[in-house]
């Protein structure tokens, strides 16, 4: 047997969907904190390290250990509500999530319950057509990650056939901040390109507040899909499913889609939705039933004895809305104005994740236009072709940095380094030969400053292309390019371009 | 030496070891020879470490001879509750699911009686997971009173007294929950004492009731017992709860045994009726003691105690089931695979195993809990119980307005029979109603003995309660108590127990 057979459940067609009925979202985001320990531990929480050698006996929940909360986590927590338009609770308790599952130490989880450290605020949302959708959010809670079980000897890595288990507790304890959002209504078709806006907005904003590497493929950021459905023109909600662990912004964006046509078929049929969580398959892009949820489902929640309140003072959470930088979008806008950048050249940049290395290489001094020549051009290849390694990596890791830029388009304004002379240049630094003026030195690059050889040059060059020179004689100025190619050819490329233009024109015209 | 080194107090022996007079060995090994001589009966210890005390005891004689400047109870030996992390040594909590769990981190208050150099005895019995008032709920056989073996010696930490009443221990560490280090001293003629919640770390010892839970000292002097407290007590950045700052002045305020001026106030709700009449009659004279000692009586009353059993008997029960939740075969202690079943899951096995590894009393009240925690029930049973608790924390400090300190008898009754509460929860509970209201306001509280009662010739307890974080006049009150008691008495109380009788082992 290859591989567990699974049913697929009839969908309706996109169109017919929409016809009929209005999606109601719920976003649930859980984003591991990159802060060095633990919640409530000292253990560290380096991501890939051997199974249980980040443990200790309070992440392990040995018996009489206690928690002691990681206040490094709080200020994330607080600063990532501030960043959401939050208000910021004056005083919360954590709460102990009672339910028992073998990758959970203690059988509890220590989360937020009714008195979350951020709640009620929005994120507003900008859409591929330039309009924008304001997401509301409900809460951002603490709590703390639970362990990583691996379901060994059957065909499917899943427990379902699986001989036997093994549980990692390195993953135990982690902090997790839970960012949920309302109700969203009123999305429309627009319901899956939201989700996934609103997810590469959150992603964007938490990467900028420096608070978690939100690495989706690793799980450092995660998202469960609630998703309902009413008849058009209604106002009540329907029953929702609970699609969990949709680990990338693409099976965001077609997890909602798939579960909008999935719900319409039943509802189309006279069925009735059954509530339950639902297991995202990335590869076939369906979802299927997990584990039947019910209003019943009852985790005891009650306040944790163990931790006191945590009640940051105004002072404190004034100090963290200091530490806010500014929002990406508002940070995009403003720098492509100062770059000057056309909306498709910064729309390429930021695809290719290079904002903040032009910055840095404008703030070290070269030009923007020159910033982004040189780092989307060879060593974007070259990324790409180390298996998409992004270009700051690619660079960090070969020591290549802004100054490197800033030093190769020196050399082409002080007249030394024409541009193909420069691409040589830069590759020669892209191949670790140093820096542009070691490579330049090196390759012998250098243009010829000789003003007798060059003008030798032109007049070989006018002499042995009468008829184009007799056309700019007459004014066809833009008939020039073809001599100073010749000219340029003559000289082996060791020539200012420019200057040779100069000369040619000098000549011909006047 | 003539002294018996198993019935000095920890002070004498601390003052004996000073002075060279005896080693740390030497009553090291004279303790485990009584226990070696009597816990056949007593049963007191669920694990003895011989090997373990005698080194520490060899390697604080050594420390000493060199001219290191050491603890004041430095080469003192202690037991310890069963519930407290002892790193290489068994910690079962009186529980089978335990059994064999050997914790691989010391709790807080374990590694400071260890930086004192304080050789560790063993680990002592208790009620299984601490619930319980006899010790009649451990897993491993009941604790046996020292003044009458056929009774219990108090709960949870019947061990605790018992070791210490039957001069096998000069100190042990209990921890109180509802009443389970005062109420055993108070029956088995100790001395007992819980700190304000937040006096000593709970880091380590294995929550019952998180919100309740205290370790404090039990002992056979007021003195020994602030000595300990001492050693125990101060703040520890791994248990959040745990109060910062320094550790009341409780050695000098046992020796100064001042009660000039003090005003003492009488629980009007926790006397008279439902008391044993010679429990009663030991209180009223203890209470005329003080007044000879200059103190001044008041009457106060504290309303709301009369609800303190039932909302102890939700939010203990309600913590319990969630912190017992861990012990789920998973990760360490017993294991036990469900009967006919080929290839149970996970959770089929921790059904199994807790089924196995919890005792009737253990499951009864994690049922409770469970149920007061569940959803439509919470407002009704968790929710109205920490009501009560903050109307028996206020009912407190407007007690503590007119008087320094409050007292009460300790428990109700002396030791009762094994098995005549078996049956019955609600009576062994009821054990429990003088000492609980200080658990749920988080206020101190210690237990001494009061004298004999008439009928039965047993001890009797007095408690004294005081404001949180002012410990310290637990011991000027007890010790100006046990001053005049002492001399009334003419000596000890336990010098009064009868001899038990000691098996020699054989050679
Ligand atoms: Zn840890």
């Amino acid at each position: 047997m290859a591989s567990t057979q699974i049913d697929t459940e009839a969908t309706i067609a996109w169109d017919d969907v929409l016809a009929s009925f209005d999606p109601v979202m719920g976003l649930e985001v859980h984003v591991e904190l990159g802060t060095n320990t633990k919640m409530f531990c000292g253990c560290a929480t380096e991501f890939g390290a051997e199974p249980n050698t980040q443990v200790c006996p309070v992440c392990l929940g040995l018996p009489g250990a206690l928690p002691v909360v990681n206040e490094t986590a709080v200020e994330s927590a607080i600063r990532i509500g501030l960043a959401l338009n939050c208000e910021i609770a004056e005083w919360c308790r954590f709460a102990r999530k009672n339910y028992f599952y073998p990758d959970m130490p203690k059988n509890f989880q220590t989360s937020q319950y009714d008195e979350p450290i951020a709640f009620n605020g929005f994120l507003d949302v900008e859409l591929e057509d330039g309009t924008t959708y304001r997401v509301d959010i409900e809460r951002a809670h603490m709590e703390e990650d639970t362990g990583k079980s691996l379901h060994v000897g059957g065909s499917t890595g899943r427990i379902h056939g699986a001989t036997h288990s093994l549980v990692d507790y390195n993953r135990a304890g982690i902090p997790l901040i839970e960012i949920v959002t309302k109700p969203l209504t009123g999305a429309g078709e627009r319901a899956p390109e939201i989700a996934k806006a609103y997810v590469a907005t959150l992603r964007d904003l938490l990467k900028a507040l420096d608070v978690s590497d939100v690495k989706m493929e690793q799980g450092s950021m995660r998202c469960d899909v609630n998703l309902s459905l009413m008849p058009k023109g209604s106002d009540t909600f329907g029953t929702r499913t609970e699609t969990k662990n949709v680990n990338s912004l693409r099976s965001v964006e077609r997890a909602v889609r798939y579960e909008m046509c999935r719900h319409g078929a039943i509802l189309q049929a006279g069925g009735t939705i059954l509530q339950e969580t639902r297991h995202w398959h990335e590869d076939t892009g369906i979802t299927t039933s997990g584990r039947p949820k019910s209003d019943a489902d009852d985790y005891r929640y009650f306040p944790e004895p163990d931790l006191v309140p945590v009640a940051p003072s105004r002072e404190t959470v004034e100090a963290l809305r200091a530490t806010l930088p500014e929002p990406p979008a508002q940070r995009r806008k403003r720098l492509q104005g100062e770059w000057g950048f056309s909306d498709l050249e910064m729309r390429d940049v930021l695809n290719a994740g290079l904002v903040d290395l032009i910055g840095e290489t404008v703030e070290a001094g070269a030009t923007p236009a020159g910033a982004r020549k040189w780092w989307s051009g060879e060593i974007a290849r070259r990324a790409n072709a180390e298996g998409g390694v992004s270009v700051a990596d690619y660079a960090a890791e070969r020591s290549i940095t802004p100054a490197h830029v800033v030093e190769l388009e020196g050399l082409v304004t002080s007249g030394r380094l024409n541009d193909s002379m420069a691409r040589q240049a830069w590759e020669g630094v892209l191949d670790g030969e140093g820096t542009p003026t070691a490579v330049a030195d090196a390759r012998g690059l250098e243009l010829v400053q000789d003003d007798g050889a060059l003008e030798a040059a032109v007049d070989k060059v006018i002499e042995a292309n009468a008829d184009v020179a007799q056309k700019v004689r007459d004014g066809k100025v833009q008939a020039a390019g073809a001599l100073i190619g010749q000219v340029m050819k003559e000289m082996k490329g060791q020539a200012d371009a420019g200057k040779a233009r100069e000369i040619i024109l000098s000549k011909l015209t006047s | 030496m003539t002294t018996d080194l198993t019935r000095a107090s920890a002070a004498e022996l601390s003052d004996l070891l000073a002075q060279g007079e005896t080693s740390s060995v030497e009553v090291t090994q004279s303790l485990l020879n009584r226990t070696d001589a009597v816990d056949g009966d007593v049963h007191a210890y669920l694990h003895v470490d011989r090997e373990g005390a005698l080194a520490t005891a060899r390697d604080i004689d050594a420390r000493r001879a060199a001219g290191e400047e050491l603890h004041r109870l430095a080469g003192v030996p202690i037991a310890v509750k069963d519930v407290m992390a002892t790193k290489g040594l068994p910690t079962t909590c009186g529980s089978k699911i335990l059994e064999g769990w050997i914790p691989p981190y010391d709790a807080t208050v374990v590694t400071r009686i260890k930086q004192a150099g304080m050789p560790i005895l063993g680990k002592t019995n208790m009620d299984e997971f601490a619930m319980g008032s006899s010790t009649e709920h451990s897993a491993y056989g009941p604790t046996r009173n020292p003044w009458d073996l056929d009774r219990i010696p108090g709960g949870s930490g019947g061990g605790s007294s018992a070791v210490v009443a039957s001069f096998q221990a000069p100190l042990a560490i209990g921890t109180d929950t509802g009443g389970s280090i005062r109420q055993p001293a108070a029956v088995t003629g100790t001395v007992g004492t819980k700190p304000t919640y937040g006096g000593v770390s709970r880091y380590g010892l294995v929550a019952l009731a998180s919100s309740l839970d205290q370790a404090g000292p039990c002992t056979r002097t007021v003195l020994d017992a602030a000595l300990l407290h001492e050693v125990m007590g101060g703040h520890d950045p791994m248990d959040s709860t745990s109060i910062n700052a320094p550790v009341p002045a409780v050695v000098e305020a046992a020796r100064r045994a001042d009660v000039k001026g003090m005003k003492i106030g009488i629980v009007r709700e926790l006397t008279g009726d439902g008391f044993q009449a010679g429990v009663q009659a030991r209180f009223d004279e203890s209470v005329q003691h003080l007044v000879d000692a200059g103190a001044e009586v008041v009457e106060v009353s504290c309303p709301s105690f009369e609800a303190a059993l039932a909302a102890y008997y939700l939010i203990l029960p309600s913590e319990a089931s969630s912190n017992l939740a861990k012990f789920d075969a998973m990760r360490y202690g017993m294991r036990v695979l469900p009967e006919g079943i080929d290839d149970p899951s996970a959770e089929q096995v921790m059904a199994a195993t807790r089924d196995a590894g919890f005792g009737d009393e253990v499951k009864r009240r994690i049922i409770l809990g469970t149920y007061a925690l569940s959803s439509g029930y919470y407002d009704a049973y968790y929710g109205s119980a920490q009501k009560v608790r903050r109307l028996i924390a206020d009912d407190f400090s407007r007690a503590f307005d007119t008087a320094d300190v409050l007292v009460s008898p300790t428990a109700p009754t002396t030791a009762f029979r094994f098995g005549d509460k078996i049956d019955d929860p609600m009576a062994m509970y009821l054990n429990d109603i003088a000492t609980i209201p200080a658990n749920l306001a988080g206020v101190p509280g210690m237990s001494l003995p009061s004298g004999l009662a008439d009928e039965d010739g047993l001890p009797a307890g007095f408690q004294i309660l005081a404001p949180a974080a002012a410990d310290e006049r637990l011991y000027a009150v007890g010790s100006a108590l046990e001053q005049r008691l002492l001399a009334s008495w003419g000596g000890p109380l336990l010098g009064r127990a009868p001899e038990l009788s000691t098996t020699t082992k054989g050679a």
